[in-house]
């Protein structure tokens, strides 16, 4: 089985709290030199059959309508690994 | 004939009992309806109602949003069918596109549990018109996801059109966009916010008023007056 990894982030001009909290929290254990941080979520897909264009296809349309809130966030979808 | 309003329960709802309570106050037929029935079994007006339908995994109200009572709920909204979205169901709206924009974690990160002051923005809509235009009202706002964000286009186009339902007043409880508290869409039969007027019906519990009940009875009238 291959994996397709989908990840979706919320578009830079959307305010991230949770992004914020970890960042200032940073400092605080020692951890120097972050300016930014982003938090966002990471979908691991164990995909039955070939990784083809049309198995793609429908990944793609699968983050659109449902992995991700376009409204709010953008996604990318990657082949990992084939094993 | 009786009205008959309709509450949906999704696997995690926890107002519905409540919101099943604001209708049946109001005079009409509370109606329960499931998340998994397709059927809406001729209510006349649908509630979603708060709580945390599928432990908002994924994102609030995103996987509720796929339901079969949803197909149904869809359909029927864009034909005109009264829905209003009350915390969680408002997030559902706006998954499902019937309402523009989208629901982010507080700024602050902190869950509210307040009395929280809102101006009605739009006393027009199948939801609020037994509400005056600019009524200040008092009820309960408790959640965690309660910032409506949307893009700057989107929030132009729904000032011009009256469309902010209702705005937060005093204080920005979550960092919403423009203090909006609620909204409509275009028709006005589709009403979404995120404070709970189905927790503010009888003068006993909350805050001893009951600026939650117009809702309810506007819903009513709207429909009476229809039929």
């Amino acid at each position: 089985m291959a994996r397709v990894v989908v990840d979706v982030m919320l578009k830079p001009e959307i305010l991230d709290p949770q992004g914020q909290a970890v960042q200032r929290a940073l400092p605080r254990l020692g951890f120097d030199g972050i300016a930014d941080v982003r938090q966002g979520k990471r979908f691991e897909l164990e995909v039955e059959g070939p990784v083809d264009q049309a198995a793609l296809d429908r990944i793609h349309k699968m983050a659109e309508t449902f992995l991700a809130n376009t409204v709010i966030e953008d996604f990318v979808v990657k082949v990992e690994s084939e094993s | 004939m009786t009205t008959r309003i309709g509450v949906v329960t999704f696997p995690g709802t926890l107002d519905d009992q409540d919101a099943l309570r604001a209708a049946r106050l109001a005079g009409a037929e509370p109606v329960p309806l499931w998340h998994r029935d397709k059927n809406l079994h001729q209510v006349d007006a649908v509630v979603l109602a708060g709580g945390f339908s599928y432990g908002d995994y994924l994102r609030a109200g995103a996987i509720s949003r796929f339901s079969p009572v949803m197909e149904t709920v869809i359909e029927q909204a864009r034909a005109g069918l009264p829905v209003l979205g009350i915390c969680n169901g408002f997030q559902i709206l706006t998954e499902a596109h019937l309402l523009p924009g989208a629901m982010l974690r507080n700024n602050h990160l902190h869950f509210i549990c307040r009395d929280q002051k809102l101006r009605v923005e739009n006393a027009g809509t199948a939801w609020t018109g037994d509400y005056e235009q600019g009524q200040e009202i008092s009820v309960p706002l408790k959640n965690m996801d309660g910032r409506y964000v949307a893009d700057e286009r989107t929030l132009d186009e729904l000032e011009a059109e009256g469309r902010v339902a209702f705005r937060y007043l005093d204080t920005n409880p979550n960092g919403s966009l423009r203090d909006i508290a609620g909204i409509t869409n275009a028709a006005g039969n589709v009403v979404g916010l995120m404070p709970h007027p189905e927790h503010a019906v009888e003068p006993l519990i909350g805050t001893g008023r009951t600026d939650g009940l117009p809702f309810f009875t506007s819903v009513l009238k709207k429909l009476v007056n229809a039929s």
